[in-house]
């Protein structure tokens, strides 16, 4: 079986489904000739052409003003944002238009669109090339957010939104782009919305995390297990809507949850599983639910890696969790 | 030379003849503008009453609305905005469901979940028009490259009033539609008015018109309040965009004769002789002048359509207001394709919510 990184692995499904659907169409900056700066749609403007995958002017509202068009009309379209940094020029075409159509028109006219952008931090990238917001736009009903967390499930999750009619957000970890490598199956086979994967079984705590930082939780809880502790690690995988049953299943389990992402404490998305997990196992729980995360400041060029939740930060909210008695 | 501008001028003579509006056709047309006229009056008293919530009319601008749009083929798409619903019925639409959009009831098609004014049918074509100005635009654009990719005939036709060009994805939009040379017919229907704020201080351009040339896209100013040549305009505009031409931008220089809608006082911020001065060119009035001179219209006919128009409107407005609300479990229906597990758990949630009210006798309705 091939072994691909994370940003070959996407662009391996978009191959595959734009060979599989002529209504599959690419848009956005410098993802035709040049195959994009990150390199997903390398080679399909070669394979498939300038009318399938189109070089747009520099303009998020007009790239996905224009897919949103496409996808009413019966296209598949799929939109890429060079960073989820640069999107909020979009965000109204997203949120108020995309996100409603469906709603709004009474479910005559829908949006089946993947919008791609690589998200997150650790490439040096600053205040506008780092930032993790899904929660914004979970917050908006009618999209789903997806973020895989390695080769294996970027190409199955892709293929899986590509064929669902709800319009998703795509987020790539760029972090791990490169450094996300695994076997990844030639030709066709889908990784299913709405479905976290259990990535190491335990009994000790339960620790939810997605995308760069499922590999920093992979690091702690390893550690911790080198010392008999065993945790039970979630890759929430489909962020919105989430699989609750997954997460509730485990902390009845474990009684302690800790929820780890690289987006800024408040209001993001752990304070959301946060809260579900203590409506709904209230009983189970033998900890407060604990929140590693990024800090409530923008994103920071050169302190980045003290931003980041990385794997000692995790660990040691892991042991205090582990600790907490009533 | 001489031969030359003799030359030009006959074309543009046999370019216009081309696109003239005669006989059944104009009359036609002439109808649904009084029609949407009939509508919008009966609405707004509606509104008075507090028998609907809300009401954007088109009064003033039928010309400039449906003499345009009259220039589509029914396969061609309308992206609206808050004027253009009355192009639903000149395409054929209904009146019933039509005006249910209104009342947002049980025969609404867009069952009940936008203001009114804001109706939408894939029947004829017409898309859901969000609130929010301007981002019809780029989509339209994207409607329209679709149809280009798949070699599709279908010309796109995407309205905005003067306020629309100021934002960003009127700018978005043109350049895309020029740089992908897309099927797409912009018309502005210049107003003079975005709510309260008038033309020079929504731009400093000598005309909406010419902001076409930055895109390297044709703009044409046209008389919005003649129907005839609001349409021959449109129809230049459709016939170059079916045949590859690319896009077009068509200036409609019109005037809203009342309100912005329902919620606005136009007293406050509009000189009355303005107004007065623009309702003698009202372009109802004009074309009806102008099919009696040609012999044929009457006003006998006339007065005849205007009690038939109002007869049918007021059975309609019957019709729609003895139905029912859209059920509420239908408020959480068409969020995603498939209901999430928090939809309906919350779904589950509210209609208990509504169960206890009523057993203790707190519920009003709704």
């Amino acid at each position: 079986m091939p072994v691909l990184n994370l940003v070959q692995a996407v662009n391996d499904a978009l191959r595959l489904e734009m060979r599989r659907d002529e209504r599959v169409v690419i848009l956005g900056e410098d993802v035709g000739k040049f195959g994009g700066v990150f390199r997903a749609t390398a080679g399909l403007y070669e394979e498939f052409g300038e009318n399938r995958v189109i070089d747009t002017p520099l303009s998020e509202t007009g790239i996905i003003g224009t897919a949103i068009g496409m996808a009413l009309y019966g296209m598949r379209p799929v939109p890429e944002i060079q960073f989820l940094d640069f999107i909020y020029s979009g965000y109204d075409q997203i949120v108020n238009e995309l996100a409603k159509m469906r709603y709004r028109s009474g479910g005559q006219y829908t949006c089946p669109m993947v919008i791609r952008a690589p998200y997150g931090g650790g490439i040096k990238g600053g205040l506008y090339h780092s930032q993790s917001t899904e929660s914004v736009f979970i917050h908006h009903a009618g999209l789903k957010v997806v973020v895989p967390s390695n080769p294996y499930d970027a190409k199955g999750l892709l293929l899986s939104a590509l064929r669902q009619d709800d319009p998703v957000l795509f987020l790539e970890p760029k972090r791990i782009y490169r450094a996300a490598r695994g076997e990844v199956p030639e030709g066709d086979y889908t990784v299913p919305l709405e479905s976290a994967a259990i990535v190491r079984e335990g009994d000790a705590v339960t620790v939810i995390a997605w995308g760069a930082m499922l590999h920093e939780a992979v690091a702690a809880v390893d550690r911790l297990a080198e010392e008999g502790i065993r945790c039970e690690l979630i890759d929430l995988r489909t962020l919105w809507p989430l699989d609750i049953e997954t997460v509730l299943g485990s902390v009845r389990k474990t009684g302690r949850a800790v929820i780890v992402h690289e987006a800024a404490r408040t209001l993001g998305l752990g304070a959301e599983i946060a809260a579900l997990i203590q409506e709904r196992a209230f009983v189970y729980l033998e900890a407060p639910v604990k929140r590693i995360t990024g800090w409530d400041t923008p994103f920071p060029y050169t302190l980045d890696e003290h931003y980041l939740p990385r794997a000692p930060r995790i660990e040691k909210g892991i042991r205090e969790t582990l600790d907490f008695v009533a | 030379m001489k031969t030359a501008a003799r030359r030009t001028r006959a074309k543009e003579r046999k370019a216009s003849e081309k696109y003239r509006l005669e006989g059944a056709r104009a009359l036609f047309l002439y109808r649904a503008m009084v029609r949407l006229r009939t509508i919008d009056e009966r609405m707004i008293t509606l509104q008075r009453q507090g028998r609907i919530g809300f009401y954007g009319a088109c009064t003033g601008q039928e010309a400039a609305s449906l003499g345009a749009a009259y220039a589509l083929e029914p396969t061609d798409w309308i992206f609206p905005a808050l004027r253009e619903q009355g192009v639903m019925l000149l395409r054929g639409y209904p009146l019933v469901p039509f005006l249910a959009q209104c009342f947002g009831n049980s025969l609404d098609e867009t069952k009940g979940r936008q203001m009114p004014s804001h109706p939408a049918s894939r029947s004829v074509n017409q898309v859901s028009w969000g609130s929010c100005i301007g981002t019809q635009l780029p989509q339209a654009v994207g409607a329209a490259l679709a149809a280009k990719l798949r070699g599709d005939p279908t010309v796109v036709m995407a309205f905005s009033g003067d306020g629309g060009t100021s934002t960003a994805d009127f700018h978005a939009a043109m350049n895309f539609a020029g740089v992908y040379k897309a099927p797409v017919v912009f018309v502005v229907q210049n107003n003079h008015f975005a709510i309260s704020v008038g033309r020079t201080r929504q731009t400093a351009s000598e005309s909406y018109a010419v902001k076409g040339v930055a895109y390297g896209i044709p703009g044409v100013q046209v008389d919005g309040n003649d129907a005839r040549a609001v349409y021959a305009a449109a129809k230049e505009a459709v016939d170059r965009a079916r045949e590859g031409g690319g896009p077009t931008l068509v200036e409609c220089v019109t005037y809203r004769m009342g309100a912005h809608s329902t919620s606005d006082d136009p007293t406050r911020y509009r000189d009355p002789k303005e107004v007065e001065e623009w309702a003698r060119r009202d372009p109802i009035e004009r074309f009806k002048k102008s099919l009696i001179e040609e012999g044929i219209w009457s006003e006998e006919q006339d007065a005849a359509l205007r009690k038939e128009l109002l007869e049918e409107v007021n059975a309609a407005i019957a019709t729609v207001e003895a139905a029912p609300d859209p059920e509420v479990e239908t408020l959480f229906d068409d969020v995603y394709a498939q209901m999430p597990w928090n939809l309906r758990e919350q779904r589950e949630e509210c209609l208990a919510a509504i169960a206890w009210e009523k057993a203790r006798g707190l519920s009003s309705g709704h």
